[in-house]
């Protein structure tokens, strides 16, 4: 019966092997909830290795929805949330899962659509694009996912003086998903999108599609960076999170945004007010 | 679509470290869910072969079912379980590697499990009789089937790598795709197709397949020649 335990012995040493591997002693690190917004874009990538080069703390970004992502804060499963949704922003400190909220940075949505323009809803007027885009039924594809340009999309269309849920019909695809599966999908359909400028910059499968209104005030899109409240979650790391946001908001944080660039255009403008230590 | 493909190829020549690493975590958390997936599911699949009870004929039929388990919805229950807010929190495991290799044991046992059952029951119908006479109990029973039917068992080893190394809504759900943390081939395949760099996406896709059929080159060698050493 030798065979058969060595057999065994090489399933316990494979066993040993994954939990030994999975396991080795990590440095200290915090759970970073944001958006798709924020990972997709690429900006991530660009501004964390500054930081973890000069505290040792190394930052696990979970990207999701600003809806999800501030539902995990809530849940204890984040240690910092960065998203952009001032309204549920503003309800998640009051609702004391943070105790403060810091301006990071902005950037502004984009109404992309197909460069033929249907519609007609090329300027510089969101309200009025909107307006045409359903009068006309030409389609529009919808993050419907609770994301911060989920809400900001819903916001517009409320500006716009149009009832959403009655006039919504064909036209109107709600897909549920995070900007870059929209944006796909509004390239397959060659459908009007509101998208972060972030994302559409980054975002290689363009199609048809091209930046058909900005620059109106109403699309401007503030990012709020808050640490989860620690009396709510003892497990929050409130020293290793509230580094990394002093970080963002200091000065090398904040020239570490505005150098992101992608094709020479800055994704990301900081906006963090000076702070007296 | 011909210009995808030969930009994927292309792809391929300059994929770095990332990748290696990347695909080095999907291997290390799917051989390690199926190593836990073996040790609870071939003892479970023999005895559920061997063994005669009430109520075996139901275990067996939500067993076989089991094996259709949606990941989304392992996944999403180990979330709830795994957050700081519910039963196992204080262990801290939400976004780590091992929550993503307990998602894909779960998925791979009861695969296991009702594969292993159908190859001993098969080697029973031949050799139950013989043993029973022996005097053996079940669970020896079961150990002596084990050991004979080893490598056809490999097949329901293989059938749970594929399943583990290929799902993405467990792993993406418990493990949260983070960079250099959690990310692993399925997960960063749907996040470059996010991104709409198709090209890229299915680059990754090919070293993915190519993963895949180098683990099971591999067991077919070892398999081979273990039959031939020990058979």
């Amino acid at each position: 019966m030798v065979v058969p335990r060595r057999g065994f012995l090489t399933l316990g040493l494979l066993a040993l092997l994954g939990t030994a591997t999975l396991a080795h002693a990590e440095p200290a690190s915090i759970v970073v909830a944001s958006t798709t917004s924020t990972e997709q874009s690429g900006l991530f990538k660009h501004i964390l290795p500054a930081f973890e080069a000069k505290t040792g703390i190394a930052v696990k970004v979970v990207a999701l929805g600003t809806g999800q992502a501030l539902d995990a804060a809530r849940r204890g499963d984040a240690d910092v949330v960065l998203v952009h949704d001032r309204p549920a922003e503003d309800a998640f400190v009051a609702q004391g899962f943070a105790k403060a909220r810091f301006d990071v940075m902005y950037n502004d949505f984009v109404l992309v659509g197909p460069k033929s323009d249907p519609a007609g809803a090329k300027g510089t007027d969101i309200t009025a694009a909107l307006t045409k885009i359903a009068a006309a039924k030409a389609p529009f594809v919808s993050r419907g996912d609770r994301s911060g340009t989920h809400s900001a999309e819903l916001r517009s269309w409320k500006e716009a003086g149009i009832d959403l849920p009655a006039v919504k019909g064909d036209w109107y695809r709600d897909v549920g998903q995070g900007m870059g599966p929209a944006l796909n999908t509004a390239s397959a359909l060659n459908a009007y999108i509101l998208a972060d400028r972030g994302t559409w910059l980054s975002f290689k499968n363009r199609g048809d599609l091209a930046i058909l209104v900005e620059g109106d005030k109403r699309l401007f899109n503030p990012y709020g960076v808050m640490l989860v409240n620690p009396d709510k979650h003892p497990t929050v790391k409130a020293k290793e999170g509230q580094a990394f946001i002093d970080w963002l908001v200091s000065p090398e944080g904040q020239a570490s945004i505005a150098a992101y660039r992608i094709g020479g255009e800055q994704l990301f403008f900081p906006s963090a007010t000076a702070r007296t230590p | 679509m011909t210009d995808t493909i030969r930009e994927t190829f292309a792809r391929l020549a300059t994929l770095d470290r990332d990748v290696v690493a990347i695909a080095w975590l999907s291997l290390r958390v799917s051989l390690s869910a199926v190593t836990i997936g073996l040790l609870l599911g071939i003892p479970l699949g023999a005895v559920l072969a061997v063994a005669r009870f009430p109520g075996r004929g139901a275990l067996v039929g939500l067993l076989n079912a089991f094996m259709g388990l949606p990941p989304v919805i392992v996944g999403l229950v180990l979330y709830l379980v795994l957050s700081r807010s519910g039963p196992f929190g204080s262990l801290g495991l939400l976004f780590t590697p091992t929550a993503m290799v307990a998602a894909q044991a779960v998925l791979a046992t009861p695969l296991v499990a009702a594969l292993t059952r159908q190859v001993i029951a098969d080697a029973e119908d031949h050799l139950g009789e013989q043993l029973r006479s022996l005097g053996l109990s079940a669970p020896r029973r079961a150990g002596v089937l084990i050991y004979d039917t080893r490598f056809s068992l490999v097949t329901a080893a293989l059938a749970s790598f594929g399943r583990a190394i290929s799902e993405i809504g467990a792993v993406l759900v418990v493990g949260g795709n983070i960079d250099g943390h959690t990310r692993t081939m399925t997960t960063a395949i749907s996040l470059e197709t996010q991104k709409g760099d198709l090209s890229l996406a299915l680059a990754l896709g090919v070293v993915l397949i190519a993963l895949v059929v180098t683990v099971n080159a591999v067991a077919a060698l070892l398999r081979g020649h273990a039959v031939r050493a020990y058979g």
